[in-house]
């Protein structure tokens, strides 16, 4: 019976032998969040062209056949699964195309060297990105199976990290090397996949080693300290983040693997000592790198002054710095949006130009959305970050917990990063936002993650084996000959 | 586990709350602030993105808006006869700003003008495009078209400004050389280098430059109707048949220089008619002198010197000096020494005289209307003040009618009932006087009826003429006439 207890214990979703699984609830869902983007889509078209565009009904078409597939799977392979994170993702996806969709009507961006349209490919990414998501559904049967991988994992992460710094493969975009060019596909972004390998590794590592770090400690002036060795990882981790500052100059995918880890240490652990060290560690890294790397330092000084940034990039200067307008640019369209925004259609989000669609992407709901449109995607984010946080409650092992707690808090930092950065709350870095911007890597790997947390929802939300099967299992102790 | 678990989501949920905060502090707190920030794009964006309103003159507009082939602003200037209408429009260049009218003006003629808050929301609710609205003005198509060309055709740098003497309205307001405001309307490489052409800097004709209102000449002898304006107003003389008390020679007090005339006219002792109809400046010189620096200064700022004027096109200050000693106020009162005018001052002066000694406020925009033309302002006439007295000045407009008549203004006469009031003026300038003189002409002309309907002055800085030619009776009374003869034509 305690595995009973203990499951309502932990999380009231848990509930008795036949618990509903809630796909009717997400095929609702669906339909809201593949109807929503269409109409967005046709909106689009009226206010640009004065015409309904001519492929909404392949694109509406294309979508609701995408998310159907995406349901379908969940249906068969995942049947418990969390109800919500399918159609969040949907939403956002589609909102993402419709946005990518109207940049491309852009006449000044479509006046820059190099513009192709960008709407094909990201619907071309986001077909491979719900491929790639049934694929995690089908043949990651149980998450658990992701423990064994722990340690290749670990080299898998360290290699897709520092791809992009091999001469020849690593492509330098405005300054941050986090690109990596791949012959014949275009541009990747290995930082986005290593996301997800990492957190498997450190959720595997950490569930062996948390009782050592747990428990193994000194206190001093109120914290638990952990002993000298037991610095060992978090040290590792931590030299790592600072090499990937340093060498491939991105402030935020450093802040994202780091904050993760410490997030992860925390929940395995459970003390509080980790993130003191954390923050302590993270600020020292930040500021010492940021006092000698020229490209962190122009970072601040546009985050700072973004006014100035703006005047400098319309002069010449001879300080060897890139200077870019386009936070201030990014500014003035959220400020130009006000509550209501312009209206699809009716913006001018791409006087930012370069990245307006990826890294920028927000600004433009800013503008043509408006404070109402910015803060449901924000709660957007939010809720798939709460339904990962829950998924990490309700799943039933420590390695279950561990990984849902680590994806959702790195979707919730990069979120973080992002947002913060275009809306000028922190030093602006290269990220992108989920689901939402214009890349095909961050589309594939996000989908991929999504799966993840459907599997471990399904895996948690599933129904225990009823007891009557065997009803002596829980309540005796049986100890296994060896 | 779960407690961290917790903790986590409380913090992921502070992370998603910065950003909501922020994001309101963007679009809620400071969004009006950013969304009007000049240096925001889509300030200009929104302010080319509908057809401007136009400026009117005689019911016709004088400027359109057609959509840029280039660039993201949609809407661009056009201009009809820009050159001729340059000095009242001004120029509404999408690079350049604006300038005079259309910069005075932009408000109402982009329809972002409060008054025009009404009209636009009826608008947006009817669906309609917004629409600036427009700013008539009172110039006569007739009378600028005759001033310009006669400039033109001088082929010099010159100015024209006619006045109607009992309102004030500005009738022609040209200056030459002009410049098209059309060629640097947009936002183009082509736009910057006409722009550029016209600068001072790169053209030293300076087309660009408003000498109508912004430049100050020595008036010369057209200043001594200000002057014998003040002679009959302090009770000097009072009539203009009662001989002066003027010697020749005559030295000036203080100094043991002579005032010289130009050639041997009979000026000693000459009544004020036959002074001003020969020009002579040892009497009105001596006359300056006589009623010293304060008065003549007071009488000078009584008909608009010494103060900018708002047309609404700001004009510069005219000047006549204070604090100078006898011989200097002698050369000040026949329009030399510190003494400059404007030629819209000058015009002021004829005015004033004609209008029986009153002189009314010049203005050049006569109301400002809707697109659909219900008048949002007009403005009414205004008195500025009154330098003479209605007898005074029918004495100084007969005076000034003899210098027409048999003086040095024969060449403005115009005949069939009309009679026309003027002065002459040849002023020196230069060091040691060796520039080319500027030829200057004020007049006025009166109908059959006593009604006085346009008063002129005319001014031409003519640097390849033959100096000897230059003459304010040879070059400057026929564009004066000209002028004269079109708005009593178009009253027709």
């Amino acid at each position: 019976m305690s595995s009973t207890t203990n499951s309502t214990h932990h999380t009231s979703t848990i509930g008795a032998i036949g618990a509903p699984s809630r796909r009717n609830t997400e095929l609702a869902l669906l339909v809201f969040a593949v109807v929503i983007p269409v109409f967005a889509y046709a909106n689009v078209g009226l206010a640009i062209n004065d015409q309904v565009p001519a492929g909404l009904l392949s694109y509406g078409l294309g979508l609701g056949l995408m998310a159907g597939v995406g349901h379908l799977g969940v249906r068969k392979f995942a049947p418990y699964a969390d109800p919500l994170l399918l159609p969040l993702a949907t939403l956002l996806n589609g909102l993402g195309l419709v946005i990518i969709y109207r940049l491309d009507q852009s006449k000044l961006l479509q006046s820059l060297p190099n513009f192709a349209p960008a709407a094909p490919r990201q619907l071309l990414y986001t077909a491979l990105g719900i491929a790639m998501f049934v694929a995690v559904l089908i043949f990651l049967k149980d998450h658990r199976v992701l423990q064994r991988y722990t340690y290749i994992s670990m080299f898998a992460a360290l290699v897709l990290l520092l791809l992009p710094l091999v001469p020849g493969l690593g492509a330098d975009v405005f300054g941050a090397k986090i690109w990596i060019r791949v012959p014949g596909l275009g541009t990747l972004q290995p930082g986005e996949f290593a996301k997800i390998v990492l957190a498997v590794f450190f959720a595997g590592y950490l569930m062996v080693k948390r009782d050592a770090l747990a428990l193994a400690s000194r206190r001093f002036m109120g914290l638990y300290l952990p002993r000298g060795r037991d610095l060992g990882p978090i040290l590792v981790v931590w030299a790592i983040s600072i090499l990937i500052l340093v060498f491939e100059t991105d402030l935020g995918t450093s802040l994202l693997f780091f904050g993760m880890f410490v997030i992860m240490l925390y929940v395995a652990t459970e003390r509080t000592s980790w993130i003191v060290f954390g923050l302590l560690m993270s600020a020292v890294g930040a500021v010492g790198v940021a006092s000698f790397e020229p490209h962190i330092q122009t970072r601040v000084q546009a985050w700072l002054n973004p006014m100035r940034e703006y005047k400098l990039s319309r002069q010449i200067t001879h300080d060897g710095i890139l200077h870019s307008d386009q936070l201030q640019q990014a500014l003035w369209a959220f400020g130009s949006g006000g509550t209501l925004g312009t209206g699809l259609g009716q913006g001018h989000s791409d006087l930012i130009k370069f990245a307006a669609n990826s890294d920028f992407v927000l600004a433009t709901f800013g503008e043509e959305l408006g404070l109402a449109g910015v803060m449901a995607i924000l709660l957007i984010y939010g809720l798939i970050v709460e339904r990962g946080v829950r998924t990490a409650l309700a799943a039933r092992d420590p390695f279950g917990k561990l990984l849902a707690i680590g994806l959702s808090g790195a979707f919730a930092l990069q979120v973080f990063v992002v947002a913060g950065g275009v809306m000028g709350l922190i030093p602006l870095t290269g990220m992108t936002l989920p689901f939402v911007a214009y890349g095909g890597s961050s589309v594939l790997a996000n989908w991929a993650l999504i799966g993840i947390l459907i599997r471990i929802s399904d895996t948690a939300r599933r129904p225990a084996p009823t007891p009557a099967s065997n009803p002596d299992a829980e309540m005796t102790q049986v100890v296994r000959p060896s | 586990m779960n407690k961290p678990l917790r903790r986590i989501a409380i913090f992921c949920g502070l992370l998603v709350l910065a950003l909501l905060i922020r994001d309101n502090w963007l679009q809620y707190v400071k969004a009006d602030e950013l969304r009007t920030q000049t240096e925001n794009r889509r300030v200009a964006i929104e302010r080319y993105a509908n057809p401007r309103g136009d400026i009117i003159v005689d019911g016709e507009p004088i400027t359109g808006s057609v959509v840029a082939k280039n660039g993201d602003f949609k809407y661009k200037r056009t201009y009809k006869n820009g050159p001729m209408w340059a000095p009242v429009t001004g120029y509404s260049s999408q690079a350049f700003d604006g300038s005079q009218l259309e910069k005075i003006n932009d408000g109402i003629l982009t329809g972002n003008d409060d008054r025009l808050f009404f009209r636009n929301t009826l608008d947006m609710i009817t669906g309609k495009q917004k629409q600036g609205g427009n700013v008539v003005t009172t110039l006569n198509a007739a009378a600028q078209k005759a001033a310009y060309n006669g400039l033109k055709e001088r082929g010099g740098k010159g100015a024209v400004v006619a006045l109607e003497p009992s309102t004030g309205k500005i009738l022609a307001l040209a200056s030459y050389p002009s410049y098209d405001p059309s060629s640097f309307a947009g936002n183009t490489n082509k736009d910057a280098k006409a722009w550029n052409s016209l600068q001072k800097n790169n053209n030293p004709a300076d087309p660009m430059q408003n000498r109508a209102l912004r430049e100050t000449y020595p008036p010369g002898s057209t200043f001594k109707v200000v002057t014998a304006a003040a002679a009959l107003e302090n009770g000097k003389y009072t009539s203009a048949d009662q001989p002066t008390d003027s010697p020749l020679p005559w030295t000036m007090p203080g100094t043991t220089t002579q005032l010289k005339n130009e050639g041997s006219i009979p000026c000693k002792n000459a009544t004020m008619r036959v002074a001003l109809q020969y020009s002579c400046n040892t009497v009105f010189g001596k006359i300056g002198s006589d009623l010293g620096n304060d008065k003549m200064l007071a009488e000078a700022k009584k008909f608009g010197f010494a103060a900018e004027q708002f047309t609404p096109i700001r004009s510069n200050a005219s000047v006549f000096s204070s604090g100078m000693n006898q011989s200097q106020t002698a050369l000040s009162s026949i329009g030399q020494y510190n003494t400059a005018a404007t030629p819209l001052q000058m015009a002021m002066v004829a005015s004033a005289v004609a209008n029986d000694g009153k002189l009314m406020k010049p203005y050049m925009v006569s109301e400002l209307s809707t697109h659909n033309l219900d008048v949002i302002e007009q403005t009414k006439p205004q008195e500025l003040s009154q330098p003479l007295s209605t007898q005074n000045a029918q004495i100084l407009q007969q005076m000034m009618e003899t210098v027409v008549e048999k003086g040095t203004g024969t060449n403005a006469q115009i005949g069939g009932g009309v009679t026309v009031g003027g002065k002459t003026g040849t002023a020196q300038h230069g060091v040691a006087n060796s520039a080319n003189p500027y030829a200057w002409f004020i007049s006025f002309a009166k109908l059959s009826d006593g009604s006085s309907p346009v008063a002129v002055a005319v001014v031409i800085e003519d640097e390849s003429a033959n100096r000897d030619d230059i003459s304010g009776g040879g070059l400057a009374a026929p564009i004066a006439k000209d002028v004269m003869k079109a708005v009593i034509d178009a009253k027709k």
